[in-house]
């Protein structure tokens, strides 16, 4: 009874061998996806939006000689949540650095092609950097509050960037940042304490209240949660589907789950290249790209 | 037992996953192989007028249930340890979906076999017995044909057990209708004639189920939908 063969599949060798059916034609098995080898510069799904907040073309950047982010073109959108995923030194976190000039520290550290932000470019000579990332604020992996008060860790940057003439204005600048950061009624009564004194993730809610207090247009995260415990990384992505009707979330993550739940599209950098980006929706259940779907599934790459 | 790493499902970082995803398959597997019994013992079991066997069948299907139940258990597990992407978590959700399935065809073999005692009882007669042994050949090879997509992860195989599901549909309206002059012509044939079109229904449904898992099998394969879909659609995907 051919039946019999089906029934013991406990051996992998029988359901290998197992009688061809009757048929008509057997097709070889089949796999998504098809996409498997990288070209460089060239992105599968959907890398560019309509009327973006950031455009960035043939983006290079290297250390020293060594290229870190190999000819990268991506849109980000306004308003939109966008993930960076992908292996260590893949390039993400650099690429992310890149938006706010971050890298400009680093001596050996070169970058080539068009970023443009609100259709400036974000690298010509006469940038005001300060400017820049007044726009375009940063949130650590690690809490980095200012040994400071609570209330002198919101304030500082409204104060440098002249926001708030009066007390009253820059009172109000804080309580608004810190009610958006999701903080205020924990320490509405203690905003002359040290911010060094706060839990880790009050510590990076703080961090996220000082970057929206001069009302950026987008936040940057690097890994805001990765030294964080499963509420207060719970309380922060809450915070990021809240800030994403106001700013645009770029976010690095090295939690896929965190990716599939907090963002609207996800690109995964591979080696420098940027291999896929797509509709998170899309990434997690049919990634395009072969090595996209070796990485969110935990396969060797 | 240890996943193969030219396995589609094989090759995770963790070795433990890999066995687990295996598992799971190898085990529904059993179970397709254990229900596929069912349906070719009950519909011997009629034709034959063996009551024994019959019986068998319809205490062969708790050890139906309880697979079902295991295999959604495990799954359940798969998702909450692993939390599975991609076509990791295709797999898994296909077999959920397909494992319900099965169970149904389990019972519908059930059906079958307590209408062979009701028949048997009622005495000989072969009266749409041919319709019966036509259509249960059909319904068994696509049940077999998408079981085997499945292990082969054969989107072309599934395709082809959908459009069989289309030509075994026109059987069954043919059989009924061949059914319904017998019982025109006489009208001691009717309680006969009604059991046997409740077996051919009931083998109808068993390929409906079939055709089920063959679309679960092309939503694993080529991470589209193709439910409540065309034939013509479900080829434009396969062909992809």
């Amino acid at each position: 009874m051919r039946l019999g063969t089906i029934t013991n599949p406990m051996n992998s060798d029988v359901v290998k061998e197992m009688d061809m059916p009757n048929l008509k034609e057997v097709s070889a098995p089949d796999e998504r996806p098809a996409e498997t080898v990288i070209e460089p510069g060239k992105t599968v799904g959907m890398p560019f939006t309509a009327n973006p907040r950031f455009q960035l073309r043939n983006v290079e950047v290297f250390y020293g000689e060594n290229p870190a982010i190999k000819n990268v073109s991506l849109d980000i959108a306004r308003n939109e949540v966008i993930a960076f995923i992908g292996p260590s030194g893949c390039g993400k976190s650099t690429f992310l650095r890149c938006l706010n000039r971050m890298n400009d520290s680093i001596d050996s550290c070169r970058i080539k092609g068009s970023l443009q932000l609100d259709g400036q470019e974000i690298y010509s000579p006469g940038r005001d950097v300060v400017e820049l990332r007044a726009r375009v604020g940063m949130v650590f992996q690690k809490p980095n509050p200012f040994p400071k008060s609570i209330y002198d860790n919101v304030a500082y940057g409204p104060r440098i960037h002249g926001l708030a003439n009066r007390k009253s204005d820059l009172d109000d600048i804080v309580e608004n940042s810190l009610r958006k950061a999701g903080l205020w009624e924990e320490v509405r009564h203690r905003l002359g304490a040290m911010a060094t004194g706060m839990s880790g993730g009050q510590q990076q809610r703080l961090c996220i209240a000082r970057a929206i207090a001069v009302s950026p247009e987008v936040v940057l995260m690097d890994e805001p949660c990765s030294a964080l415990d499963p509420i207060a990384t719970a309380r922060i992505e809450e915070l990021i589907a809240e800030l994403s009707e106001n700013y645009t979330i770029v976010i690095v993550t090295h939690s896929m789950q965190q990716a599939a739940r907090v963002s609207n599209r996800t690109a995964y950098f591979h080696l420098g290249h940027l291999v896929e980006v797509n509709d998170t929706s899309r990434v997690f259940t049919t990634p395009e790209h072969e090595l996209t779907e070796s990485y969110i599934t935990g396969r060797f790459g | 037992m240890t996943a193969s790493r030219d396995d589609v499902y094989g090759n995770h970082i963790s070795n433990q996953f890999n066995d687990e995803l295996l598992a799971l398959k190898t085990r529904f597997l059993k179970m397709g192989g254990l229900v596929e019994a069912q349906v070719d013992s009950a519909v011997k079991a009629l034709i034959e007028a063996n009551d024994a066997l019959a019986e068998e069948i319809r205490s062969e299907d708790k050890r139906v249930d309880r697979m079902e139940m295991d295999i959604d258990e495990e799954a359940m597990l798969i998702i909450a340890r692993r939390q599975p992407t991609a076509r990791d978590l295709r797999l898994v959700i296909s077999v959920i979906r397909m494992v319900a399935d099965l169970e149904r065809v389990g019972d519908e073999a059930k059906k079958i076999a307590r209408f062979a005692i009701r028949l048997s009882e009622e005495g000989r007669s072969a009266q749409g017995y041919g319709e019966v042994r036509h259509i249960s050949a059909h319904v068994t090879d696509m049940l077999h044909d998408s079981l085997d997509a499945f292990a082969r992860l054969d989107s072309g195989l599934a395709l082809q057990v959908m459009k069989a599901d289309k030509r075994v549909d026109e059987e069954y309206q043919a059989a009924a209708r061949t059914l319904l002059t017998f019982m025109m012509e006489d009208a001691r044939n009717i309680s006969r004639c009604l059991s046997v079109m409740w077996v051919l229904r009931a083998l109808e449904r068993v390929g409906d189920h079939a055709c089920n898992i063959a679309e679960n099998v092309i939503f694993m394969v080529k991470g589209e939908d193709v439910r409540h879909t065309s034939v013509e659609e479900a080829e434009r995907v396969v062909g992809r």
